[in-house]
């Protein structure tokens, strides 16, 4: 164009040179709606442009890694739920995995099935929140109703199961606390019909909305080496393009046996995010559904007896029974001495247990290798360049779950 | 898993390997800590290993032996789709290590995550301050010398909790007669 | 004193019960939400079990506009010094409901990170124990809650006043309030 309308703007040369143009300093405190969890985002703006993010973490704090130092190690299992609290599950397992590793011990084929099946369930909870939390920020509120009702019929699964809703404690070192009740292929039937068409609904409402679709798209860019630079796991990498997934590379329970996708984004932006949530929801229920099918009846529990808890009639009518569940509850398993780290996918990546023990009852160090703490750590480069309402849909995609971040 | 990252890192760095081990398919290799951050960029850009992923690092308080602290580095090959641990001993009263911050963005977190909690210094770290508590705490809490349940407060903490049960009685039950509301 | 001591008994008690009947049934709620008692807090928001119809709808995102805190799961010692500004910046009347057992009395996080229960912080009207608590016990605190604000006499609802009032009925020693730093 010959004319432009900026040159106009040169007239008001002396007005500009009044305006204060310095960055603006705002605190996104720790108590903030959009934060889901507590993190305090220092941010320098310039405008609404986001020049500088400086994150602090640790509000929630807990102290899980000295608490397990003084709990016995099925003492620690309630800790473990309350890591990333929206899939407790998978917690669980991870951590069962581990010390199972350490013992040397094999746990028979259904609980195998049954740990796959279960935590294929804490999954589809994880996603749902995520999905249905994004969409609240954004003010679809509708979308995150019909999300948090498909979250309280998995609820409603799980609560048969294991009989709490959110925070189960349900495994157990060498297997599970209890097999599963006797109407649950009916009641997933219902809740899998149900959850399909909220999948459908939920789909119909936000992904091909413009309004969404513009705020999700384009923003909250990573390149795949940053990713794997910044050790980001789970949907924030497949949303980058690179293929990995525990479950795939390094197959532990039945994985290796089930068949199932795994999704892979392109760009890296928001809008992946979401759409690999979305997608992974349908083929949890696919993985799902291929463990009911294939899961034969069996026990549950391994029978090493350093390990298992006598049965009660042995318990309360033999001295030897009595004694073995003395020492077993008092004094721990007896885990011989040394170190493991084992890895599992957990809602928001891999979730690693380093696991250290000097031989008593008691575990010598438990680390998490959380993937919430990790993200964070990066996140600053999603937010940088961006505008400030880019940030809420990037942090709900990121999926911080704050149990799992301050540990 | 094929010993050939244990068999790497001795080819190259003989003099630096202390003691390997395979237990438990995690292959471990013990290191010196001088030359640490040149095995790991031997690790990362060479094309037969490839370690571009740092999973975590973490540190382990032996308390009563000596070396005190062993500090422990787990990385993967996204590539070749293999893992090795690296531990480096640590003295009590040396408790610094090199920061490996240039070969990978997270190792920045994860190193003030030690410092926080075990109190490691990395040299070369750019800034290196507590992640999980705040400035003013004292010590490093998972040591195996601090108490559990040693908290330090940072607002002053009330004398004694009210107590909601008889305050309810109050307001419910036994309503104050209407003499009682003159000031 | 106000308008309303200057007035004879009668009608200050219908007015009372009118204003709390008000109060109670239009709560401001400012949820601070930590850990995984958020999940069952939105859970209880959410469409099955509705806090909504018992008024106590909007979650108003800023505590200047907000009446009831829920302190909804683990506070520990890093985090303290925002809940206590939060509950100064409430304008009264307010109350607190504690949220979980993490709230009420530490948990089973009994370490140097917690502060083990916010009533060593802030003053609290409801606890709800619970780990997490079940929706439905949520709204039995809430409707506990609602019956006790229904009851409170109007000029009675700051936090200083109501100590004030218990040491001169001689039922305990008044506790010391909030020490501000220098």
């Amino acid at each position: 164009m010959a004319h432009n309308i900026t040159d106009s703007f040169d007239s008001y040369d002396p007005i500009d040179q009044d305006i204060n143009n310095e960055p603006m300093i705002l605190q996104m405190g720790p108590s903030h709606p959009a934060t889901h969890g507590t993190v305090r985002f220092t941010l320098t703006l310039e405008g609404e442009k986001v020049l500088k993010c400086e994150t602090e973490v640790g509000y929630l704090h807990r102290g899980f890694e000295k608490e397990c130092e003084a709990a016995t190690w099925t003492q620690v299992f309630p800790y473990t739920d309350r890591l990333n609290y929206v899939s407790p599950l998978l917690n669980n397992f991870g951590y069962a995995l581990a010390v199972e590793k350490l013992l040397g011990i094999e746990v028979p084929d259904r609980c195998n099935w049954i740990r796959t099946l279960m935590g294929e369930i804490s999954r589809l909870s994880d996603h749902l929140t995520s999905i249905g939390a994004g969409a609240l920020e954004l003010n679809a509120m509708t979308a995150f109703l019909y999300a948090i009702e498909g979250r309280e019929l998995v609820w409603d699964l799980i609560e048969q199961v294991t009989g709490a809703r959110l925070t189960v404690s349900y495994g157990r070192v060498g297997g599970l606390k209890d097999d599963l009740p006797e109407g649950f292929a009916e009641n997933w039937k219902y809740v899998r019909a149900r959850l399909i068409e909220i999948h459908a609904y939920t789909n119909k409402l936000l992904t091909r909305n413009r309004v969404f679709v513009d705020r999700m798209a384009g923003t909250g860019v990573i390149s795949p080496e940053m990713a794997i630079s910044y050790g980001y796991t789970g949907p924030m990498l497949r949303s980058t393009g690179v293929d990995y997934d525990v479950r795939k590379d390094h197959p532990y329970f039945k994985y290796g046996e089930v068949d199932f996708d795994v999704p892979v984004g392109s760009s890296g932006d928001n809008f992946d995010r979401y759409l690999v949530r979305m997608e992974e929801l349908v083929q949890s229920i696919r993985i799902i559904d291929q463990c009911l099918e294939r899961m034969k009846p069996g026990p549950i529990n391994t029978d090493d007896p350093r390990v298992m808890l006598p049965n009660k009639e042995r318990v309360y009518n033999s001295i030897e029974g009595m004694i073995a569940h003395f020492k077993i509850v008092f004094e721990g398993l007896q885990v011989p001495p040394g170190e493991v780290y084992s890895y599992t996918e957990a809602g928001n990546g891999e979730l690693g247990f380093y696991i250290v023990s000097n031989g008593t009852g008691k575990p010598w160090k438990i680390h998490v290798r959380s993937p919430s703490l990790i993200m964070m750590g990066g996140v600053h480069k999603l937010f940088e360049g961006g505008l400030l309402s880019d940030i809420i849909p990037t942090f709900d995609t990121v999926n911080m779950i704050g149990g799992e971040c301050d540990k | 898993m094929a010993k050939k990252l244990i068999d790497f890192v001795q080819k190259k760095f003989a003099s630096e390997v202390l003691h390997t081990h395979s237990r438990l398919g995690n292959d471990t290799v013990t290191v010196k800590r001088d030359k640490l951050v040149e095995i790991v960029r031997e690790l990362r850009d060479d094309p037969s290993t490839q370690m571009d992923y740092l999973r975590t690092i973490t540190a382990v308080d032996y308390l009563p032996r000596q070396p005190r602290f062993e500090l422990v580095y787990v990385l993967y090959s996204m590539k070749h789709k293999h893992m090795l641990i690296l531990r480096v001993m640590l003295e009590d009263s040396d408790a610094v290590a090199p920061s490996l911050h240039t070969l990978y963005g997270t190792a920045g977190w994860q190193e003030r995550e030690v410092w926080d909690m075990y109190g490691i210094r990395f040299s070369g770290h750019p800034d290196l301050r507590r992640v999980l508590l705040y400035e003013e705490f004292e010590g490093h809490p998972l040591r195996k010398d601090y108490l559990k349940q040693a908290s330090q407060p940072r607002v002053e903490l009330l004398a004694r909790e009210r107590d909601s049960v008889e305050e309810f009685n109050i307001y419910v039950n036994d309503r104050p007669s209407s003499g009682s509301r003159d000031q | 004193m106000g308008l309303e001591h200057q007035l004879p008994e009668v009608i200050t008690t219908r007015l009372e019960t009118a204003v709390g009947w008000a109060r109670k049934h239009s709560l401001f709620q400012y949820p601070f939400v930590t850990a995984c008692c958020g999940m069952e807090y939105m859970a209880t928001a959410a469409a099955r079990y509705d806090i909504a119809r018992f008024g106590a709808e909007i979650p108003r995102f800023s505590p200047r506009q907000a009446d009831l805190l829920w302190v909804v799961g683990t506070v520990n010692h890093k985090l303290a010094p925002f809940l206590r500004r939060i509950y100064e910046q409430m304008a009264e009347p307010k109350w607190v409901i504690a949220f979980g057992v993490c709230a009420s009395t530490g948990g089973f996080y009994d370490n140097y990170a917690t502060v083990q229960g916010i009533d060593k912080i802030i003053p609290v009207d409801a606890y709800i124990p619970g780990c997490p608590p079940r929706p439905e016990q949520v709204i039995d605190a809430l409707l506990k809650l609602q019956e006790k604000i229904q009851a409170e006499p109007w000029d009675k609802y700051a936090y200083e006043e109501k100590m004030r009032q218990r040491e001169i009925d001689g039922i305990i020693p008044a506790p010391p309030l909030f020490q501000r730093p220098e």
